[in-house]
């Protein structure tokens, strides 16, 4: 089990304020994922659930029982830090064993699980080195081994691949989803990262300076944000905002298209811009036109390689029905 | 061109350091040097460098006269005590002052420092009287004890800078995988910091070693250590410079051969984990 409930947490760094008072209720078994920009205290917020800061008010529920003043060790919740936070002078199975040999496991036990969490994270052959023998990825492996061996309530993950290299962070992300798929106890995961959080979650929480802006599963922020903030982190590239006068004619304050949501043709649309940049990806290009009132510049995602150069003049036309209305409030307008 | 004038530069500052080096070692080296010759020789006018009749008589009579192997132990005894005990005080202060400070934290560290400051003579009196009081005049212990506390402040600092270094994740980590305080310090903190602890624990031992004003006045036979037996050959009888240089080699050359063994350490110790 590990349900957790936070009720009117707050958290205060002297007279500075860095969560108000927050609600939030994360489902036994479920992925979820706290995003949001530098210091929008997502890991904060983890670190108070994980009890390595104390509440300034409020109540931190885990399974129904108060743990609010509960001292990390007895949170039945285990961390995977970015830093990994590997022991340096412990072989990677002392480090591993080590939150069995804290909880007095018994030596056989202790070996079983190591062997088997070992098996499972392709570690059988480094068992008996250091950390500092290990490369990036292998030293996320052990802390997520020796986070796995405690069958905790909870997993918690404090931005685990962002020391990572490209190629290995999209490698990881798919281990910890099919960890996650297989122990199915809930894992609440930090990052700044839209990308890890759309693909892992089950449900996000977007934040910013401490205030939980929406909360929802992937496809519910992407399809409906609820207000300018989310629209413009969830999704890359970014959703375009246009303001002021073709706005208006939505009768929106704010109207907002996704690169993906935008045609492209060299003869005729709704807007007329110049060409900035192209990127082509191949499987895809991502077009900055400059000369849209209202938004410059505009990103475009165009699918497949389109034949497009700096310069170029093109016509774009939004899909109407994807078209996202916000008030002057930021507040998405139903 | 460049690289000539450093090269040249870098002959300057060899030379420069070598004679400097050599310099400071000169005294011990002449110490050693007239620990083996006789009186007479030690007291030539102009003084005899290296060509003289070669004895270790010097070492016999003094060997004779008192009971080196006490002195030693006692030397051991305190310094190694001292270093212990100081060690099992500072190594919490200095974990609480590292991971865990107080908006005073600093004030701390540097009022502890400052009783360093102090000239020792000033709290003799009193300390005096105390150890008259709890009969600890003459007394391993009390010295042990004293040597402790003289040297506290600089255990503390340097352990201090130390476990600064030390990523608080790592101790985050433990506190999450379910060790409580003292598993924290001792399996973890600990064992990473044994560099740092190891330089504070031979800087101290050479402190405690060397600390002559509180040995002196606080001992008489019994308890006391290497300092006074150098002390004892400067005696009303007069100066006999051979068997004092005797007994001050005999004195130091414990000490001597740990730092050269571990000179390491004691760089890294003496920079006070300032410079990685």
């Amino acid at each position: 089990m590990g349900r957790i409930q936070l009720k009117q947490v707050q958290k205060k760094f002297g007279d500075v304020e860095v969560i108000p008072p927050l609600d939030l209720e994360i489902n036994d078994g479920e992925f979820v994922v706290f995003v949001g920009p530098s210091g929008c205290g997502k890991s904060t917020l983890l670190r108070l659930i994980a009890g390595l800061e104390d509440t300034t008010s409020g109540l931190i529920e885990i399974d129904g029982a108060d743990a609010t003043a509960l001292p990390p060790a007895k949170r039945r919740l285990a961390m995977v830090f970015q830093s990994y936070a590997l022991y340096p002078h412990m072989t990677v199975r002392k480090n591993i064993a080590f939150p069995m040999r804290m909880a007095g496991m018994d030596q056989a036990e202790q070996e079983k699980r190591i062997a088997s969490a070992a098996k499972a994270l392709n570690l059988t052959d480094y068992l008996d080195r250091r950390p500092g023998q290990l490369s990036g990825g292998q030293r996320q492996r052990v802390a997520i081994g020796r986070a796995i061996v405690r069958e905790p309530a909870a997993f918690l993950f404090d931005e685990p691949l962002s020391n990572l290299d490209a190629a290995l962070r999209v490698g990881m992300r798919m281990e910890i989803s099919e960890l996650h798929k297989k122990l199915a106890t809930t894992m609440v995961y930090v990052t700044h990262d839209q990308v890890e959080a759309m693909t892992m979650a089950d449900k996000i929480v977007v934040l910013q300076a401490g205030v939980i802006e929406q909360v929802g599963s992937p496809l519910e922020l992407y399809h409906t944000p609820r207000n300018k903030f989310v629209a413009g982190f969830i999704g890359s590239p970014k959703m375009n905002l246009i303001e002021g006068p073709e706005a208006a004619k939505h009768d929106a304050h704010t109207i907002g298209i996704r690169p993906e949501h935008i045609e492209v043709s060299t003869t005729e649309g709704q807007w007329q811009g110049t060409v900035g940049v192209a990127e082509h990806l191949g499987s895809d290009t991502f077009i900055h036109i400059h000369g849209i009132p209202g938004c410059d510049p505009m990103t475009v995602r165009a699918s497949g390689d389109v034949s497009v150069r700096h310069g170029d003049t093109v016509h774009l036309t939004p899909i109407a029905s994807q078209i996202h209305k916000f008030g002057a409030d930021g507040l998405r307008m139903s | 061109m460049a690289r000539a004038v450093t090269n040249q530069r870098k002959a300057i500052n060899t030379a420069a350091a070598w004679i400097i080096g050599l310099l400071i070692f000169f005294p011990i080296l002449w110490t050693i040097l007239t620990s083996f010759k006789t009186e007479a020789q030690a007291i030539s006018d102009p003084p005899v460098f290296l060509f003289f009749q070669w004895t270790t008589e010097n070492y016999s009579t003094v060997m004779e006269r008192s009971n080196y192997g006490r002195f030693l132990w006692n030397s051991i005894f305190i310094a190694g005590g001292s270093t212990i005990l100081g060690l099992i005080i500072a190594i919490p202060a200095a974990w609480s002052m590292a991971f865990v400070p107080s908006r005073r934290t600093k004030d701390i560290l540097l009022w502890m420092l400052s009783t360093k400051m102090l000239p020792a003579v000033g709290v003799l009196y009193p300390i005096y009287l105390l150890f008259i009081q709890f009969g600890l005049l003459d007394n391993v212990y009390g010295l042990t004890f004293i040597l402790m506390l003289i040297n506290l402040p600089i255990i503390v600092w340097m352990l201090y800078t130390y476990f600064r270094e030390i990523p608080g994740e790592i101790l985050e980590a433990a506190r999450m995988d379910g060790a409580n305080l003292k598993s924290e310090i001792l399996y973890v903190l600990t064992p990473m910091a044994i560099p740092g602890i190891a330089s504070t624990m031979l800087l101290n031992f050479i402190l405690a070693w060397n600390e002559a004003f509180w040995t002196l006045n606080l001992t008489a036979a019994k308890a006391a250590p290497l300092t006074a037996f150098i002390a004892s050959y400067s005696s009303p009888e007069g100066l006999f410079y051979a068997k004092l240089s005797a007994a001050s080699t005999m004195a130091i050359a414990p000490i001597l051969i740990m730092g050269w063994f571990s000179q390491k350490q004691l760089v890294r110790g003496l920079t006070f984990g300032a410079v990685k």
